[in-house]
């Protein structure tokens, strides 16, 4: 179990690299929420390593690194995660294409949540690419889903049976 | 089932304690700023990161530099150097100019002229929150940075240090749409308050009245009113002014005179301490008071506006 954490720390740090790393002017509005994708899959596959509370502590970073209000991330992680978690064994049985609706619904919330904290701060965004991120998240959560899975067999389970 | 391999408190409670220490933190954040310290923490957790990502970046400058030709650098130095003996023929016209400046103002009693102390910081090539602007600089507390601390490139004002680590800071630039910076009319005097519009190259000069004596290509200085930046840098040059019947303000809009979204490199502005020599009403006073604190932002601005009418005073 020691390992699964170590891999999916590993992960979470690869993330967070991912979603801050500089990209051209025409894809930042683009850039998939990575870390919260990575998340997500760690809560479904170990809930009972990684669930809220590493998700608060990594939204905060993620705020901090990203200039946003101190709990801005924190807040939507925390929520999406939950739901993560408490329907994780209803979430690990469904097809590849049911989490995505649902992951979809959740990445949604959040970004409302986002959008919510900078219009009461009064700079609200104009441009409906805010909520862009959301639908490059859902379409990249298969791939997400089956690398993480890769990783996690390999790094992990293999050893166990040795 | 889940309670045997769950310990502590369940998802629920925890969930609902985050979430409240979320609010709380934004709330304390917003309204007090008194999380630095805590953020400042954080920042040099995430450090490695950022200057790992930075790295690759940092290289490939470093091997365009070290793999350029011997050529274009002969061609290059060259280049520097004609350039610096333009500048240096200009600098002495601009060292008498300002030998006599100091001179006129010891005549008229006024405040000395102020310095600023500089330090190159370099951008570090991460990206922050994509609707606002932000850049993050590898200069921190431990090279005496400070919230509220004026950046500048070679072309003029680029905005304001908002959060500082240990080793890395975080600037607001001027086009963020919660900056606003105090300017003047460089043809006319005429002061104003450029806000940020969000976009990285337009400000707004808002409430001006239809009437008012502003032209596109006037060249908006930095005044040096509320005390965060200093006065005389070139802010932004005016690109559009409309007069829409039946408004009561005209619509000016501006282009930032740095180059905000090219400069790889920065200058931290500190100011010397003549210039907080505040609060101070008679002009026989002001030799004495030079390193009386400023009070307040207001104070420092009404002053500096009794002294400039005693300065016209005299002049008459």
């Amino acid at each position: 179990m020691n390992k699964t954490l170590r891999i999916g720390m590993m992960t979470i740090i690869g993330a967070f690299m991912l979603a801050i790393m500089p990209l051209p002017d025409w894809a930042v509005e683009f850039r998939p929420e990575w870390v919260t994708l990575v998340l997500i899959y760690w809560a479904m596959a170990v809930p009972a390593r990684i669930g809220v509370t590493v998700a608060w502590f990594t939204g905060l970073l993620l705020d901090v690194s990203y200039g946003t209000l101190m709990g801005q991330h924190a807040i939507g992680m925390v929520l999406v995660i939950y739901v993560i978690h408490i329907q994780h064994q209803r979430l690990r049985v469904a097809s590849l294409m049911q989490q995505a609706i649902v992951i979809f619904f959740l990445l949604l919330i959040k970004q409302l949540l986002s959008l919510w904290v900078d219009g009461m701060l009064g700079h609200a965004p104009d441009s409906w690419l805010y909520f862009m991120p959301t639908i490059t998240s859902t379409l990249l959560w298969p791939w997400t889903y089956l690398i993480l899975r890769d990783l996690r067999r390999k790094f992990s389970v293999e050893k166990h049976f040795q | 089932m889940q309670t045997l391999f769950i310990r502590g408190p369940s998802a629920t409670v925890r969930m609902a304690v985050l979430v409240i220490a979320s609010i709380t933190l934004m709330t304390v954040d917003h309204r007090w700023h008194s999380l630095e310290i805590v953020r400042s923490a954080l920042s040099s957790v995430i450090y490695p990161l950022q200057y790992s990502i930075d790295l690759p970046i940092r290289l490939f400058y470093w091997a365009d530099e070290a793999l350029s030709s011997q050529q274009t650098l002969l061609e290059k130095n060259r280049e520097f150097q004609a350039r610096h003996l333009e500048n240096r023929v200009q600098l002495q016209k601009l060292d008498i100019i300002e030998k006599e400046n100091d001179r006129l103002r010891k005549l008229l009693s006024a405040i000395p002229k102020t310095t600023e102390r500089l330090l190159i910081s370099e951008i570090i090539n991460v990206d922050v929150d994509p609707y606002r602007q932000l850049i993050l600089l590898n200069k921190g507390s431990s090279n005496d940075v400070h919230p509220g601390q004026p950046i500048i490139d070679a072309l003029g004002i680029m905005g304001q240090v908002i959060h500082v680590g240990p080793l890395s800071s975080t600037a607001m630039l001027i086009t963020d749409a919660s900056h606003a910076i105090p300017v003047q009319v460089n043809r006319t005097g005429l002061r104003a308050i450029a806000s940020g519009s969000g976009k990285i190259d337009q400000l707004n000069l808002r409430h001006l009245p239809q009437s008012v004596d502003i032209k596109v290509g006037d060249l908006l200085i930095t005044s040096g009113l509320g005390g965060t930046f200093p006065p005389n840098f070139p802010v932004a040059i005016i690109s559009k002014v409309e007069r829409p019947a039946g408004e009561s303000f005209a619509l000016i809009e501006a282009k930032p005179h740095a180059q905000l979204d090219k400069s790889r490199e920065v200058l931290l502005v500190w100011r010397n301490k003549a210039e907080q020599a505040e609060p101070v009403t008679k002009a026989d006073d002001i030799a004495d008071g030079q390193n009386a604190d400023a009070d307040s932002d207001k104070e420092q601005s009404v002053t500096k506006e009794k002294r400039s009418d005693q300065r016209r005073g005299n002049r008459e």
